[in-house]
């Protein structure tokens, strides 16, 4: 069913441009910002002075080890959390609430359980006030884009992770938002399902051009699917280095065999090794590799 | 209609266990001979209730009665209650320890100061049976409003929504399932309630029969008594369960029988 969704999609020929070249003007800016969490008496710094422009309609991912700050990053963008110090703005303006133009995918899917698929969508247009009516048809639309047209009257546990995770994806589009913020929403699923979301998600950001921020810990899906990859360091997160991504698109499944996917993927690389997230050997296992004969 | 048979289908195991248990026990007491007084068989005791239903029935609608007007009165006082606590921290910090202490105090044991406050009428038996409800469905009515995915609450804040409507849409769904295994067990200690409260002081109720057929040793309507009211604590309790079949039929809980329906 995959296979036939994606040779599809190939035969409407979208249109090959190079990422960072269709990137607009700075929509979203992140100034000097850090956040530091208070917590029995003990003090986090989760990030720590970090600068960052996104562009609108770019495919913004950032990288970084567990812990360094991503998650955190992405609510302050959402404004579902102010920052310590330094701002974050939207269109120049300084954001002092939750941004309600934006759809969020979590790691986890989210869906209310007590919902079908489609209610799940819906749940969007409720919780905005918005006529049903004029989004039922837009809502099934969407369900079938991202291969649940079958699905819409199913509940969420009738569905597998990946499944799940498409039915969250959609709620986040029904009510068109121009951002898009996905905190590691691949991070649960098995790798193939992982790798034809990933294929999925291209599809789609092609096709809608929205301004997306796509976090991530895997090096090879953040430079299959920006424009730009943030590398982050250890925590207190720091932006490490913001690479361009010069691919063509689509990348599909060939993306993984070109020069500068691999290029790419090894400069990203050599930054974690420089910045302590990743270790060439451990100590201890020289340890144990000396007790070999 | 096919539920029904599904469910038949489904207990006939125990219906059979249970008519074997009565015909062990009726053919036992006659061949041992055992005394009435003792242990009557099974057929005298459908007997005798048989013939002294009305008077049965009278004292089963007042414990009913009793049960029922202090589970509600439960229900309507301890839901509240449970959401103001859940949500306010001054609240909380006050009244939970509070909460917590009285839990712990056998309740049952508060029976005769309710006699001597309020007389041997309905108000003491209404009492026990709200104080007895009342803690298991505070309790997990809090932690039910209580328990709320950060991610589904950022989810929630992006959209905009307004108090109202994430307490409509989200916390009261997500708290019926725990609301509902409260309500449960409330409604089972409501009919134990009742009939203690009776035990204490009291002119009339199943409790009150219970003790006037104890005194004259007419054990086949004691046994009488005890069934009518499991049958009374039985219907409480369905009727709790059918509601929540009605108002939460995607939990786990009503899920899991809904399979088996569709398997068997
Ligand atoms: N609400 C919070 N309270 C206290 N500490 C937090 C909170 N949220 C995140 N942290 C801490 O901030 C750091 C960064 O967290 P997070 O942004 O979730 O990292 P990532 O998403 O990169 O794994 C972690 O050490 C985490 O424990
Ligand atoms: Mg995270």
């Amino acid at each position: 069913m995959a296979e036939l969704r994606l040779a599809a999609s190939r035969d409407d020929a979208a249109p090959e441009v190079s990422g960072a070249a269709s990137a607009g003007p700075v929509s979203i800016a992140v100034r000097n910002v850090s956040k530091v969490f208070a917590r029995d008496g003990q003090e986090t710094v989760a990030l720590d002075g970090v600068d960052l422009d996104i562009r609108e309609g770019e495919f913004l991912a950032v990288v970084g080890p567990s812990g360094c700050g991503k998650s955190t990053l992405m609510r302050l963008i959402g404004g579902l959390d102010m920052p310590t110090r330094g701002e974050v703005t939207i269109g120049g303006a300084a954001i002092t609430a939750p941004v309600t133009d934006l759809g969020i995918v979590f790691q986890k899917p989210v869906l209310l359980e007590w919902r079908t698929v489609l209610e799940n969508v819906m749940f969007q247009i409720d919780m905005r006030g918005e006529k049903r009516r004029d989004h039922l048809d837009s809502a099934r639309q969407l369900l079938a884009a991202v291969g649940l047209a079958d699905f819409e009257n199913r509940y969420p546990h009738e569905l597998s992770g990946g499944m799940q995770q498409r039915a969250s994806i959609a709620r986040a589009l029904i009510h068109e938002p121009p951002l898009l913020l996905m905190d590691e929403p691949f991070g649960a699923l098995d790798a193939l399902t992982r790798e034809q979301m990933r294929l999925d998600l291209e599809e789609l950001w092609l096709s809608t051009r929205k301004t997306v921020i796509f976090i991530t810990h895997s090096i090879d899906e953040a430079v299959l699917l920006a424009d730009r990859v943030v590398v982050m360091t250890p925590r207190p997160g720091r932006v490490d280095r913001i690479l361009d991504i010069p691919l063509e698109r689509p990348r599909g499944l060939e993306g993984r065999k070109t020069p500068e996917f691999l290029a790419a993927v090894d400069e990203i690389t050599e930054l974690f090794l420089a910045n302590g997230t990743l270790h060439a050997s451990r100590p201890v296992l020289n340890l144990l590799n000396k007790k070999e004969p | 209609m096919r539920k029904t048979m599904a469910w038949l289908k489904r207990s006939r195991h125990a219906f059979f266990a249970f008519a074997g248990l009565l015909i062990v026990w009726e053919a036992w007491v006659r061949i041992a001979d055992v005394p009435v007084y003792l242990l009557p068989p099974p057929s005298m005791v459908a007997v005798d209730l048989f013939e002294r239903w009305p008077r049965v029935l009278d004292h089963a609608l007042v414990t009913g009665n009793e049960i029922v007007a202090g589970f509600l009165l439960a229900v309507v006082v301890s839901i509240p209650l449970a959401m103001i606590i859940a949500y306010s921290r001054p609240v909380e910090r006050s009244l939970y320890p509070v909460i917590v202490f009285l839990q712990i105090v056998p309740k049952i044991a508060i029976a005769p100061l309710f006699i001597i406050w309020f007389g041997f009428g309905f108000t003491p038996k209404l009492l026990l049976v709200f104080l007895l409800s009342f803690f298991p469905i505070v309790v997990s009515g809090i932690a039910g409003f209580k328990s709320l995915d950060p991610d589904v609450m950022d989810l929630a804040r992006s959209t905009g929504a307004n108090g109202l409507k994430m307490f409509l849409r989200i916390r009261l769904p997500q708290a019926l399932p725990q609301i509902f295994t409260g309500l449960k067990v409330g409604a089972a200690l409501a009919a134990t309630a009742a009939v203690v409260a009776e035990f204490v002081a009291s002119d009339s109720g199943l409790g009150y029969l219970l003790l006037e057929y104890n005194s004259n040793l007419e054990t086949p309507m004691v046994f009488a008594v005890i069934i009518v009211l499991s049958v009374l604590g039985l219907l409480v309790y369905y009727a709790v369960e059918l509601i929540e079949r009605l108002a939460i039929p995607w939990h786990v809980s009503n899920r899991a029988t809904a399979e088996e329906a569709r398997t068997t």
